[in-house]
């Protein structure tokens, strides 16, 4: 394998195009959060029975991607396979950046983003959220380190532990993640230590298919060599990904399937839920997961474009997936009196609804344009990308 | 590299605009008779020396919260509540103003001073006024006397 | 006609003051003071003879109150619903010796009654706006009914003030919080608004702030952006007062609230759960809620 020779991207008229394109959603996204911080939550979907929505289903999403984008760097420095070391650097960065965004979505959400400060000074360590916090400034400033050790002249040597590390790191983040639902005592969709597993396979997914969508298109776009078979593993890789995600999302179900006091919540979910049956069977298991998984496995998996569509698949499919735990976990009714019905004027017993506004969904895409425009800025900067990623140079062929 | 040398330059510009705008201000604040107009509260004197209120209200006031809301301490020297209800500004509608108005005692000086304040997002920033000022107890002692009056009148009935 | 009243209670209840006394142990308990007044009774009938039995002992306690008013003004209007302990002094921080909590009878719940949540919604100023899915609701009427036979039970259903709270373990910033006397609070100054409390109660008892408000009651801070829920009317609490809801579900409605201090076995409270089978909701979540119900 020859030495590879990283480069930055030009910032030609493409990379201004570009920025100013995810620029002017970025500007909606900051826009449409004044508005809700102006007139308060009420010019959202969310309410006193939906109390996390639309923001949250992208923020969940990005940051659960973003763990996921350092897969193929792990895969790399941890399991030391050649071919995916090239492309270590720009799986740290997306990860940076897909974080970042995530936390962009999260934090401008909340009811006073004003006070940003005291969630950064005061701390109940007996939070899972708290945790996450440290997690999540941890988890950026390891890749970080990550990326320096590798990018720096005479660190490389370091990158193989600062890897371990990082990998070990994205797993524990994951956990956190799926333990802010997991550990929710209260509601029937969560308390289940399973969302620690199903969210670290969720994340191995979701960023596979964030970092395959991203590297196909930079090697297209700047028209650099990008070898067929290294595509054709990645996404292979994504394969085996979206099968963990729904082996563990069928124990998920399976186990409350068992349990008579969660019928409730499956026959919700999975058969008369309405909106979130027809996200669960058709958005998540069957656009995010099975149709993806037999096209990377059929002879689509060798065409990029069929990888393309794949992985977007999975990023739609998992949307689906976050959208039904997160919401649909939420418009099941809390069970105050088990074995009894319960009615009130506050909607006890019935399933609650939420339509999404406007400004919610700009502030969740708005995430989404955050974390590209974050890779395409170190990209351009910075040299974060092969000059080639042709089969005979990652001996991938 | 050509991004490199934009940005530079956009940085460049921003910072030139900002110390135009900064040096600009106290040309056209002039001869600095703009102080705020601060209302005089009642009574002779404030909690405690103007002067030492004027520097510390703020920590007074973050102490005494504290102490109310997670140890139930509800002394009345500090409290909100009396600097609200003592320094009430009346307005043309002889209620008292609420902090929207500059002529609110904390809004004047705190829009002079380009402060923005937190309190009264949450608490009330003019006094209640169903309730005369001290009488508290007495006011709970009617509420119950009204409820008590109301119970006799249902089983007169 | 409130002299009247004042007096005619006055007179009423100092007899009935006096059975109190002669009859139970003196320790000035919810219990004692409401077996007085059961006890005496007929002497009290001067004020209403036809009371139903129903709202008599509320009343009684309000006579009993007014009679303190009468004997020691503006002192002993704090023992109001005897069983409190005196009022605490302002100076002096709140502490574990004592936790706060109510008991609520089902079966002396009207269906249909609000007076509860009317009393809360006057005492803490959140009312509705027109917009039920978002507007606050710190203490609602829920009905129960069996599955099967569809026998019914009405009660209220608020802030259930946790022992091991669940808000309290999820807040990130350690402003939703348990006071030393087991009110479970939200600290608005520390609040950020993730709204993580509310996916954690199982009561669905905090509402978030949506919209700017205006003119709040001054005890009762309430500010867009931040959670909130019943605070056992920590205001009146902290001056020995009941709390709203208890005091108008005493004095005008069937009088199924009791509140008190769950840690003293002579306050009314105790005795009553001494005595009575009472259940906590979702007591499988072992969450040890202050507040407890009967009859349901």
């Amino acid at each position: 394998m020859a030495r590879i020779k990283y480069e930055s991207l030009n910032d030609g008229f493409g990379f201004y195009f570009l920025m100013a394109f995810l620029g002017a959603i970025i500007l909606g996204a900051l826009g449409a959060t004044w508005y809700m911080e102006h007139e308060g939550h009420i010019v959202t979907g969310m309410t006193n029975q939906i109390v996390w929505g639309m923001p949250h289903v992208f923020a969940i999403f990005l940051i659960v991607a973003a763990s996921g984008a350092l897969n193929v760097a792990s895969v790399g420095s941890v399991f030391g396979r050649v071919p995916y070391k090239p492309m270590a650097r720009l799986s740290g960065l997306l990860a940076i950046s897909l974080l970042v965004g995530g936390l962009a979505v999260l934090v401008l959400d909340l009811g006073r983003p004003d006070r940003l400060i005291v969630a950064m000074t005061k701390y109940n360590f007996k939070s899972i959220f708290a945790w996450n916090i440290f997690l999540y400034i941890g988890f950026l400033l390891i890749v970080a380190a990550y990326l320096f050790v590798q990018m720096n002249r005479g660190t490389e040597s370091w990158t193989k532990p600062v890897g371990i590390l990082a990998f070990v790191w994205r797993l524990a983040l994951t956990t956190g993640t799926g333990s802010i639902f997991g550990w929710l005592v209260a509601r029937q969709a969560y308390d289940a230590a399973v969302m620690a597993p199903l969210f670290i396979a969720m994340s191995l997914s979701f960023g596979m298919a964030f970092f395959l969508l991203v590297l196909i298109a930079t090697y297209s776009w700047s028209r650099r060599p990008l070898g067929a078979e290294l595509v054709n593993r990645l996404a292979k890789l994504l394969g085996i990904f979206i099968a963990v995600v729904l082996y563990f999302t069928a124990v998920q179900h399976l186990t409350n399937l068992y349990a008579a006091e969660h019928g409730g919540i499956e026959r919700f979910i999975l058969m008369d839920g309405g909106i979130y049956t027809q996200l669960f069977w058709g958005g998540q298991v069957l656009l995010g997961g099975l149709l993806p998984m037999a096209m990377v496995f059929s002879g689509m998996g060798k065409s990029k474009f069929g990888v393309v569509l794949a992985s977007f698949f999975v990023i739609l499919g998992g949307l689906a997936q976050i959208y039904v735990i997160i919401v649909g976990g939420q418009a099941y009714p809390l069970i105050l009196f088990p074995g009894k019905e319960v009615v009130s004027g506050f909607y006890d017993g019935v399933v609650a609804s939420y339509i999404p506004s406007l400004p919610e969904m700009m502030l969740g895409v708005g995430g989404i344009a955050l974390a590209l425009a974050i890779t395409l800025l170190g990209m351009t900067v910075l040299r974060f990308i092969p000059a080639s990623l042709a089969d005979n140079e990652t001996g991938s062929g | 590299m050509n991004l490199w040398r934009t940005t530079r330059c956009a940085a460049l510009t921003a910072l030139l605009l900002l110390v135009g705008v900064c040096a600009s201000v106290p040309v056209s604040a002039g001869g600095g008779a703009l102080t705020p107009t601060i209302a005089k509260g009642k009574g002779d004197k404030c909690v405690a020396p103007t002067e030492y209120m004027r520097r510390n209200h703020m920590d007074l006031l973050d102490h005494q919260r504290d102490d109310t809301v997670i140890d139930g301490i509800r002394t009345e020297r500090f409290s909100l509540k009396g600097c609200v209800s003592c320094h009430a500004v009346k307005g043309e509608d002889g209620r008292a103003v609420t902090v929207k108005d500059e002529r609110h005692f904390c809004a004047s000086c705190h829009l002079y001073a380009a402060v923005n304040m937190d309190c009264f997002d949450c608490h009330a920033s003019r006094p209640d006024e169903a309730k005369k000022l001290g009488a508290l107890r007495k006011k709970s002692h009617a509420r119950d006397m009204a409820v008590l009056k109301d119970y006799l009148k249902g089983a007169e009935r | 006609m409130t002299d009247l009243v004042e007096n005619e209670g006055g007179g009423c209840c100092s007899a009935n003051n006096g059975t109190t006394s002669g009859t139970t142990s003196g320790t000035g308990s919810a219990l004692a003071g409401s077996s007085g007044c059961g006890s005496a009774g007929g002497g009290c009938g001067c004020a209403s003879q036809d009371a139903m039995p129903q709202t008599r002992r509320g009343f009684m306690k309000a006579g009993a109150a007014l009679a303190m008013t009468t004997l020691a003004p503006g002192v002993t209007l704090y023992s109001f619903g005897a069983g409190q302990a005196e009022a605490k002094p302002a100076d002096q921080a709140v502490t574990s010796k004592v936790r706060w909590g109510m008991l609520i009878d089902a079966s002396k719940c009207d269906d249909g009654c609000t007076k509860c949540v009317t009393a809360c919604s006057t005492e803490n100023g959140w009312s509705d706006t027109g917009n039920p899915l978002t507007d606050a609701q710190w203490i609602r009427k829920v009905t129960v009914r069996d599955r099967d036979q569809g026998k019914e039970t009405t009660l209220p259903m608020m802030c259930l003030h946790c022992a091991e709270p669940p808000c309290v373990d999820v807040c990130p910033t350690g402003a939703s919080f348990k006071r030393a006397d087991g009110i479970v609070l939200v600290n608005k100054h520390t609040c950020i608004g993730c709204r993580y409390c509310m996916m954690a109660c199982p009561y669905k008892a905090r509402s978030f702030i949506h919209e700017p408000l205006e003119d709040q009651k001054e005890y009762s801070p309430r500010g867009k952006g931040t959670v909130e829920s019943c605070t056992l009317c920590v205001h009146r609490v902290d001056e020995g007062r009941l709390p709203a809801c208890v005091e108008t579900c005493n004095a005008s409605a069937g009088g199924a609230m009791t509140f008190g201090d769950l840690n003293d076995p002579n306050s009314e409270i105790s005795q009553r759960m001494a005595k009575f089978v009472t259940t906590e909701v979702r007591a499988d979540l072992g969450l040890n809620t202050g507040v407890r119900y009967q009859n349901i």
